[in-house]
């Protein structure tokens, strides 16, 4: 009996002590002052978003008064349809779509180029006899949709490769089955599946786009022109929350895998935690530049949007390029720091 | 180890090579039983394994020939619209293992309106229904169960996959290209599939449990879990991602073994428990699967170890028990052995009237004891008669001494002798080689004018020598009268000694009469060296010989008389054969040529001090060497009263 009534008790002060650090801590964070804000990435909770869930999870939007909803991405939900019919607040798109619609007359604005590097590659298994460029000529490819074709086509017509292109699905079976010599693949994702079906690296030839000139930096935040000129500091304050999620998510990957499993089992989403962990750790190397210092983080360097506009308009996809200004907004300049 | 008792080398020695040969026939015997098991279960795992596959293996079979057959069919004439519809109704309603079947074109081929026709029959809830799973949103063009079959121009089974409409169920899909000849050209017309559920295969493989922990899983040609006891691994984890998972690069590498088809028998790491296994591994020639089956080491050697662990106990208590046994063996021998050692102590520090302790065994120790007590008493008696003997001797040597005092105390002891008379100096030395000497010398007035003077050598030595000489000294003293001569005196001495000599000794003897007032020596010499004169003016010269033989030889020899004439500061001087004979280490004889130096040299000096510095002169040339032969020396020196 004596032991209930103490148990009580305890509960007791427990409760009121969480309720005087609620009053006290609502006004700071200003409970009232909060914006809602909606965010679609493109695909899945995978940790290739990591760095926007455990900003959401560690109160790191709260912080910079953004009241954060992440709408779950997937075939289902093309980013760049929720964002221009104001279904999401932010989106994340990749470059050479961003540049595609802003030439196309969408009204869009790039505020941060968080991936610096490409994570698309060709796999090519060296039994085929694959080990240079030159040796894929003939051969049969397997490509992915429009917007992933634009770095392959690039590179072929670079090397000078005939080849034979046959559509690529979601699964790798194809490439591991023989299907076509030379299979797309993200860094971070693909690459990693078909090491985890028993290939061995040093049994692959890769060829990574950026290596090859072909520098097509994948994910970035975009915005309606709208909104940004009605809140450009909510703008400003949900980059550099990102940011500051992407750097919280590189600095505790436990934490963002714990996040990111979660996440995924919620959305009944197979995968490994291994998997995962691949792709947070191909996340750092893709978002973090090569000097390693943090300041350029989310910056859109000026040579890899003229490169990618150049390469689409090269491709026809384009009409003209739009001018580097009119289509990213520094939010976050390196002086500032 | 070195000053360790006897018990403890013998338990030590005897235990250490005990437990050393329990241990080799333990491990040889742990080591083969082992073996031999391994190889049973190795031929049990490989039967089980491949009745296992052969059992899924006889259903997937069957179930490709299905569409295998249609194939051919389609190969001949393109069936169209109802007909193809049967025919794929009475596939599925006809083969209860094949869940549905489709017939999928390639674009534009079945109809020229249509990009897309695939007709799709499949099993719900009892029913078969109908499907086109042509559809805009479905690109069945780019399915891996289209495309796969398609690109390799070979039937092919898919990925299993989860039907997404069919509850949850695992499938795989058996996909089959036809061909058709178009203007001589042979192209794809489309695929034929059968989708199987894979759920029956589930159950067949879920059934295999080995001991308690032991189980079997199927893979896929990805490496993707299709079964397995742990259901979050299936159709999401690959036996790779588990290997990256658990950094276990011998399970990545057994892994790709399976997925390429091979079969083995390897150590293995339960994914399960964690314990170590052996795994049995071997494709299904069907559908590229590869089956796995978990045999837990430690549950099957669980009766292999209990008989172990029997063994060893066993072995501890044969241990303990040779323990006692050596410990009882090595006290019955230490015990009567320290028993005899203490005794043996006993008897070292001389007291032989210990007693033996008994021992009643016959065995080495009893016969030691024995032994020792045998040499108890003998020691005793040796000790006893030792003690007897050397009491005797003792005895002897006391009554030696004093025959030698006696001895010594018959010959003149007093120089010089007649210190009234200066006519003439006398010195004499004898140093007996033994405690009883057979040298002897005397001199004595005859008259107030006339010294009779001899010196003598008994042949032997000790105390018969020493009687003898005495006899001879007695002998001479009363024999020799005034004016009696040196050959008068030796025939009858010689006579005296010879008559009743049974011992046969004899004597050397010089005797001399001198005549103090003129000088003249009338002498006679029996076998003796002869004397040296020396010469005032300090030659030497030899005394003539007198011819005579040793006396105690021949009782009626005649000895004959000579004379000789010392002037004033001549000397004689007489010696017995010790003084010439003295050796040294080197066995040289001191010699007459030795002697004469030494006489000339120390031909001034006073007699005394010649007879010193002859004596000083032996010892220096014997050294060490012990005397073998009593030394005697006599010199009379004339200095003529004026």
């Amino acid at each position: 009996m004596l032991h209930a009534k103490i148990k009580k008790y305890c509960r007791f002060i427990i409760s009121v002590a969480f309720f005087v650090i609620t009053i006290c801590v609502a006004p700071v964070e200003g409970g009232d002052t909060l914006k809602k804000v909606s965010f679609i990435p493109q695909w899945v909770p995978q940790a290739q978003f990591a760095g926007y869930y455990i900003g959401l999870e560690k109160g790191i939007y709260r912080k910079y008064g953004i009241d954060l909803t992440i709408i779950t991405g997937g075939q289902d939900s093309p980013p760049s349809d929720l964002l221009m019919d104001g279904g999401a607040d932010f989106a994340s798109l990749w470059l050479s779509t961003g540049i595609q619609m802003r030439a196309g007359g969408a009204k869009i604005f790039n505020i941060a180029q968080i991936m610096q590097r490409s994570a698309l590659m060709l796999v090519a298994k060296k039994a085929s006899g694959i080990e240079k460029p030159s040796d894929m000529n003939g051969k049969k490819v397997g490509l992915w949709g429009p917007v992933f074709q634009l770095q392959p086509r690039a590179f072929f017509r670079k090397y000078n490769l005939t080849m034979q292109i046959i559509p690529q699905s979601f699964s790798v079976n194809l490439f591991l089955r023989d299907g076509v010599d030379v299979a797309s693949a993200m860094w971070y994702n693909e690459y990693h599946t078909i090491m985890n079906c028993g290939i061995n690296p040093d049994e692959l030839t890769t060829f990574f786009f950026h290596e090859h000139g072909l520098n097509f930096p994948e994910d970035g935040i975009y915005v309606l022109e709208e909104t940004y000129r009605k809140d450009p500091a909510l703008c400003g304050a949900f980059v550099l929350a990102s940011i500051e999620g992407w750097q919280y998510a590189f600095d505790h990957p436990d934490e963002a895998l714990a996040v990111t499993m979660r996440n995924l089992k919620k959305e009944h989403i197979p995968t490994t935690l291994v998997h995962q962990k691949w792709m947070l750790e191909r996340m750092k190397d893709l978002i973090l530049p090569e000097n390693g210092e943090d300041t350029d983080m989310g910056g859109l360097q000026i040579e890899d949007y003229s490169r990618v506009a150049r390469g689409l308009r090269g491709m026809e996809l384009i009409d003209s390029v739009p001018s580097f200004t009119s289509f990213y907004k520094v939010i976050r300049d390196k002086d500032e720091k | 180890m070195k000053n360790r008792g006897l018990a403890f080398k013998l338990i030590l020695l005897i235990l250490s090579s005990v437990t050393l040969i329990f241990l080799l026939i333990f491990g040889y015997s742990y080591m083969y039983s082992r073996k031999i098991i391994i190889k049973n279960i190795e031929k049990n795992a490989m039967n089980l394994a491949r009745a296992t596959v052969n059992q899924i293996d006889v259903v997937l079979s069957s179930v490709e020939k299905v569409p295998e057959n249609m194939a051919c069919v389609l190969d001949q004439s393109l069936c169209t619209g109802e007909e193809l519809n049967n025919l794929l109704k009475h596939i599925v309603q006809n083969n209860k293992e094949i869940y549905g079947s489709a017939v999928a074109f390639e674009p534009w081929i079945y109809d020229g309106e249509k990009e897309r026709y695939a007709p799709y029959f499949y099993k719900s809830s009892g029913k078969i229904r109908y499907s086109n799973l042509g559809t805009a949103s479905y690109k069945y063009f780019f399915q891996d169960w289209y495309q796969i079959p398609k690109e390799l121009n070979r039937p092919v089974w898919t990925e299993p996959y989860f039907d997404e409409g069919g509850g949850n169920i695992i499938m795989s899909t058996y996909s089959v290209p036809f061909y058709r000849t178009v203007e001589g050209k042979k192209g794809i017309t489309g695929i034929i599939t059968a989708d199987v559920s894979l759920s029956w295969l589930q159950e067949i493989v879920a059934s295999i449990k080995i001991a308690k922990t032991g189980y079997g899983f199927l893979i896929s040609q990805n490496g993707t879990f299709v079964t397995h006891p742990q259901k979050k691994f299936v159709m999401n984890e690959t036996i790779f991602s588990q290997a990256e998972a658990r950094g276990d690069e011998e399970l990545r590498r057994i892994g790709r073994e399976m997925i390429r088809g091979k079969s083995g028998f390897v150590p293995f790491r339960s994914l399960l428990t964690g314990k170590l296994c052996w795994m049995v591994y071997a494709p299904l020639s069907s559908s590229k699967l590869s089956l796995g089956v978990l045999f837990p080491q430690d549950e099957l050697m669980a009766d292999v170890v209990r008989l172990n662990k029997i063994v060893i106990i066993l072995g501890v208590l044969g241990f303990i028990f040779l323990f006692v046994v050596i410990v009882f063996i090595a006290r019955s021998i230490t015990r009567p052995l320290s028993a005899l050692a203490g005794a043996t102590e006993d008897i070292a520090t001389g007291n032989l009237d210990v007693s033996i302790p008994e021992i009643r065994t016959r065995d080495e120790v009893g016969q030691l004891a024995h032994s020792f007590d045998y040499m108890k008493q003998s020691l005793k008696q040796y000790i006893a008669d030792l003690t007897e003997t050397t009491a005797a001797k003792e005895r002897i040597e006391s009554e030696l001494q004093i025959a030698h005092d006696i001895q010594m105390g018959i010959l003149p002891k007093i120089f010089p002798p007649f210190p009234e008379m200066p006519e003439f100096d006398l010195y004499a030395t004898i140093e007996p080689a033994r405690e009883v000497g057979g040298d002897l010398f005397d001199f004595f007035f005859l008259d107030d004018d006339h010294l009779c003077f001899n010196v003598g050598d008994v042949s032997g030595k000790g105390v018969p020598a020493s009687l003898f000489m005495a006899v001879t000294k007695t002998l001479i003293k009363t024999r020799a009268t005034k004016d009696m001569a040196p050959e008068v005196i030796l025939n009858q001495v010689n006579q005296d000694l010879s008559t009743d000599n049974p011992s046969l000794l004899f004597v050397t003897l010089f005797l001399g009469i001198f005549n103090i007032k003129d000088g003249t020596i009338e002498y006679c010499n029996g076998g003796h060296n002869p004397p040296y004169i020396i010469r005032a003016s300090g030659e030497i010269e030899a005394v003539e010989t007198t011819d005579g033989l040793a006396l105690g030889v021949m009782e009626d020899f005649s000895f004959q008389s000579k004379r000789v004439v010392l002037n004033k500061g001549d000397a004689i001087f007489i010696y017995s054969d010790g003084v010439t004979e003295a050796m040294n280490s080197r066995h040289e004889l001191f010699s007459e040529e030795r002697l004469e130096g030494e006489l000339k040299r120390l031909k001034g000096l006073q007699v005394g001090d010649i007879l010193a510095g002859v004596t000083e002169k032996i010892r220096e040339f014997s050294q060490d060497e012990p005397q073998t032969d009593d030394i005697t020396m006599m010199i009379i020196r004339y200095n003529r009263n004026e």
